[in-house]
């Protein structure tokens, strides 16, 4: 059984400069939430990779207000993070088929600087969705390991990280 | 978030010190020293992460542009320094297969 979720959205402008942005704040709601470090890592990896895509690929150079929106449904077990865009710039089908990791077995030449973000968003989350026709929305979920983490209500932590 | 970029010249070796997170906003600083020092031929090139925090795939990306550019120019590119999560990074993409990645130099801060 799950408790009403709280929700948070951003609308930011699809540019560079931006993806910081996103992926400290992203990261200040999982770290209040008690992820681990390693966690609080993935997650940020994996929205900023969904808003690297929306600022490399979803819009038109000349498009006049290109924006992203971000939300995070927290949960009491899950961090749900929303990244879409209203650009229509990419075909869902033929970004799902173009990502995967390197490997040896390639020749040098031929390997792709790109397809890396996809495949890091789907091993680092527990559970992608991607959708959308004018515009993509990806939808993933975190769960929160409970058992991995003391419990820490203020969300100050009073041991130094680990690392 | 920002990226400081250095080049050095140690022995044979050119290293290029990377300071900073490496995403969509720096990968163009990182690309613009990079690539043309990888099509430079017969060097080695090392890229030291000691002090390189955060990494994705558009950072990774730049280092598979690099390593084509070292295989066509003859030269090596080396990546050292890097931390367990840029290195956890690295594996998981299969990058760690096809870039040498040294990680003799750093301790675990």
């Amino acid at each position: 059984m799950s408790r009403t979720a709280d929700f948070i959205e951003m609308k930011v402008p699809a540019k560079p400069e931006y993806v910081g942005v996103v992926r400290l704040t992203v990261s200040g709601i999982a770290n209040r939430l008690g992820y681990s470090y390693d966690d609080i890592e993935d997650i940020k990896i994996a929205v900023a990779e969904a808003c690297t895509n929306v600022v490399n690929h979803a819009y038109e150079e000349n498009e006049n207000d290109p924006l992203m929106m971000i939300s995070c449904g927290v949960y009491e077990d899950r961090l749900e993070l929303m990244v879409a865009d209203k650009g229509g710039g990419v075909d869902v089908e033929t970004m799902k088929d173009g990502k995967g990791p390197v490997t040896s077995d390639q020749p040098i030449e031929e390997l792709r600087e790109g397809g890396l973000g996809l495949f890091l968003i789907e091993t680092l989350m527990d559970k992608v969705e991607i959708s959308g026709d004018s515009g993509v929305v990806i939808v993933m979920t975190k769960f929160l390991q409970r058992d991995e983490v003391e419990q820490n209500g203020n969300g100050i932590s009073t041991e130094a990280p680990k690392q | 978030m920002n990226l400081k970029v250095d080049v050095q010249e140690e022995g044979h070796s050119r290293v290029v010190y990377l300071n900073g997170e490496v995403d969509v906003y720096t990968a163009s600083t990182l690309k613009e020293k990079l690539i043309p020092l990888a099509e430079e031929t017969n060097k080695t090139l090392a890229v030291d992460l000691s002090n390189v925090n955060y990494i994705d795939s558009t950072g990774l990306g730049i280092f598979i542009g690099a390593l084509k550019c070292t295989d066509k120019s003859g030269s090596t590119l080396k990546i050292r320094g890097a931390n367990a999560r840029v290195k956890r990074l690295f594996e998981i993409t299969g990058l760690s297969e096809v870039i040498e990645i040294d990680t003799e130099q750093r301790e675990e801060a």
